[in-house]
């Protein structure tokens, strides 16, 4: 019986479809890793504004599909459309300049250094004088930056000064989503942005997702954790097997009709 | 207090000065002669050659990798300069020209071996320290090759009094390079790609380029460096610099550079070459079997990672 409910539940013909002017909408991705498809042709959307949660068990596709939208992979076929243009996204700097902003679950830091310079690793600010990319930073707008940014996200008792590995887990992802923010980028993907955090802190991180959401500022949440996300997404996107199998506004479903599927 | 007490115990050089303070002070109470002028400058002048070597090996143990082939490049590019001089008609400066060229491709192979293979840098750089020795041996045919007279040695060695001019060569490099790791954001780049290569590499760095770089910019200053032994001894020996990549690593690693990567300064570069040049000459001054010099290294070397270990999680207990 239940069988029957899984293959009926959620039809691809009512599928959540984009709208007129979508942040980011992907066509057909397919992927192969030698002779193993990951993405069997996905079509993939996100608004502006929008928290999108991605679900799906390991080996599903879903962290494929977000190498492919980061820069860390390419698609072997398929069209990705960023802000209503074709982009072709061969690399995380890529990425960064469109507006995507990825957050990795072991969060892209650098321990043994500052909040300050890891805010800014890559895209330094610089002082006059440069040669080939290469100048002096403009250390005292860094840590000015840094100062501002971490008190967006409470954590004023912090010097920018600070290295990162003095920092909780929750805290490193903060200071992640505050890089995010000061960036202004337009596309946050989390990717199990909750995992080895206690639960006060993953109500934290949860908490900047909704900010950013008021921001203007559309997400993707990738977590194994329904829990995480139901109650901040907007719309859930299920993943099995290297296809979409649902996608379904929040209030159309139940945590439980979700659950039932994935497991 | 607080914060100032702890910024001091996090930067890992601080434990170095504080060690070579003391054992300045211990050399002056109990050897003669330790802090006579003639002394000191034997210090100075032996101190670049050794110093010049660090800075490169430490700026690429930050970068998170290590080279073994310094001492053999320091043999082979002094050996290219003198040969290409002397035998092969080039003009002086070409002939420096090309000892540095040989030096910064040995560095670009060690770079390029180590990423295109994902093998540890321990490896091939150990593997290159056998072969760039042997062609030195090979090209020299085994003796020193005949000093070609048109080399001028003053660039290099001439004696300034309490210093020799390779000394303000060091100072340059020791100050563009120290500005280029803690400055510049090329900096940023190799402390990060040292400290977190995946982190790096997903804020858009080049990691491969950057260690490249490093590569590269450690073989030609051991290449430099050998040069300037060279026009001191007036001599391309083949076997110049056997040993001296462990004792650059050493003196790295003694000014808190971390062997895993990511942290280190240019101040510790100075600094730990310093206490090995005194301590080196300290023994000798002090009137005590030289043979314990090694011994002196090796303790302090380990003493230094275990100090600087402690110091810095004392550190950051505190808030």
């Amino acid at each position: 019986m239940v069988a029957v409910i899984k293959e009926h539940a959620f039809p691809p013909e009512q599928f959540v479809k984009p709208s007129a002017n979508p942040l980011v909408r992907c066509e057909g991705l397919v992927k192969w890793y030698g002779s193993v498809q990951a993405l069997t042709g996905v079509d993939f959307h996100a608004e502006p504004g929008e928290i999108v949660g991605l679900v799906g068990d390991n080996g599903a596709g879903k962290s494929t599909l977000i190498k492919i939208l980061s820069g860390a992979d390419t698609p072997t076929s398929g069209k990705i459309y960023f802000a209503g243009k074709e982009v072709s996204i061969r690399s995380p700097k890529v990425a960064m300049a469109l507006g995507i902003e990825t957050i990795y679950q072991y969060t892209a830091m650098v321990p043994a250094m500052s909040i300050a310079r890891n805010m800014f690793i890559g895209r330094e600010p610089l002082t006059g004088f440069k040669l080939g990319g290469i100048g002096i930073m403009d250390q005292k707008s860094m840590v000015d930056h840094a100062t501002k940014s971490l008190t967006n996200i409470d954590l004023t008792q912090r010097s920018p000064n600070t290295t990162v590995e003095e920092l909780s887990g929750g805290q490193r992802q903060a200071v992640a989503i505050a890089r995010a923010m000061y960036f202004k980028s337009q596309l946050l993907i989390l990717d199990e942005p909750t995992n080895h955090l206690s639960v006060k802190e993953t109500n934290k991180v949860l908490d900047y997702v909704a900010e950013l959401k008021d921001q203007g500022i559309g997400s993707i949440f990738i977590s194994h954790n329904l829990h995480h996300i139901f109650p901040i997404a907007d719309r859930i996107v299920a993943m099995a097997r290297g296809a979409k199998i649902a996608d379904i506004r929040k209030s159309d479903t139940t945590i439980e009709a979700l659950t039932d599927l994935i497991v | 207090m607080q914060p100032i007490v702890k910024a001091l115990l996090s930067r890992p050089e601080i434990s170095a000065l504080v060690m070579l303070i003391l054992v300045i002070i211990g050399f002056a109470i109990y050897a003669p002669n330790f802090t006579s002028y003639g002394n000191i400058r034997v210090t100075l002048f032996a101190f670049p050659e050794l110093g010049i070597v660090v800075l490169g090996v430490g700026i690429l143990m930050i970068a998170g990798e290590f080279d073994l082939s310094v001492g053999s490049v320091f043999a082979l590019a002094p050996m290219i300069m003198v040969l290409a001089t002397g035998r092969w008609g080039f003009d002086p400066y070409l002939g420096i020209a090309a000892g540095l060229v040989v030096a910064l491709a040995v560095g670009y192979i060690n770079g390029w071996i180590t990423i295109t293979f994902s093998i540890p840098s321990f490896v091939t750089t150990l593997g290159m320290m056998f072969m760039v020795r042997s062609i030195a041996v090979v090209l020299s045919g085994g003796f020193p090759p005949p000093f070609p007279s048109e080399l001028s040695t003053g660039l290099f060695v001439s004696d300034l009094g309490l210093f020799r001019s390779s000394m303000i060569w060091f100072v340059a490099f020791a100050i563009i390079l120290g500005v280029m790791l803690h400055r510049t954001n090329l900096g940023n780049w190799i402390f990060a790609t040292g400290g977190q290569q995946q982190a790096a590499a997903d804020m858009g760095i080049d990691t491969r380029r950057v260690k490249i770089f490093c590569f590269m910019l450690c073989s030609f200053l051991a290449g430099f460096a050998g040069m300037i032994t060279t026009f001191r001894l007036r001599s391309a020996i083949p076997s110049l610099g056997e040993g001296l990549e462990l004792q650059a690593i050493a003196a790295a690693v003694i000014g808190g550079t971390a062997l895993t990567g990511g942290i280190g300064s240019m101040i510790g570069f100075i600094v730990g070459t310093a206490l090995i040049r005194v301590i080196d000459n300290g023994l000798v001054m002090g009137r005590i079997d030289a043979s314990w010099f090694r011994f002196a290294i090796g303790a302090l070397t380990i003493f230094a990672v275990i100090l600087n270990i402690w110091l810095r999680r004392r550190a950051q207990k505190m808030q």
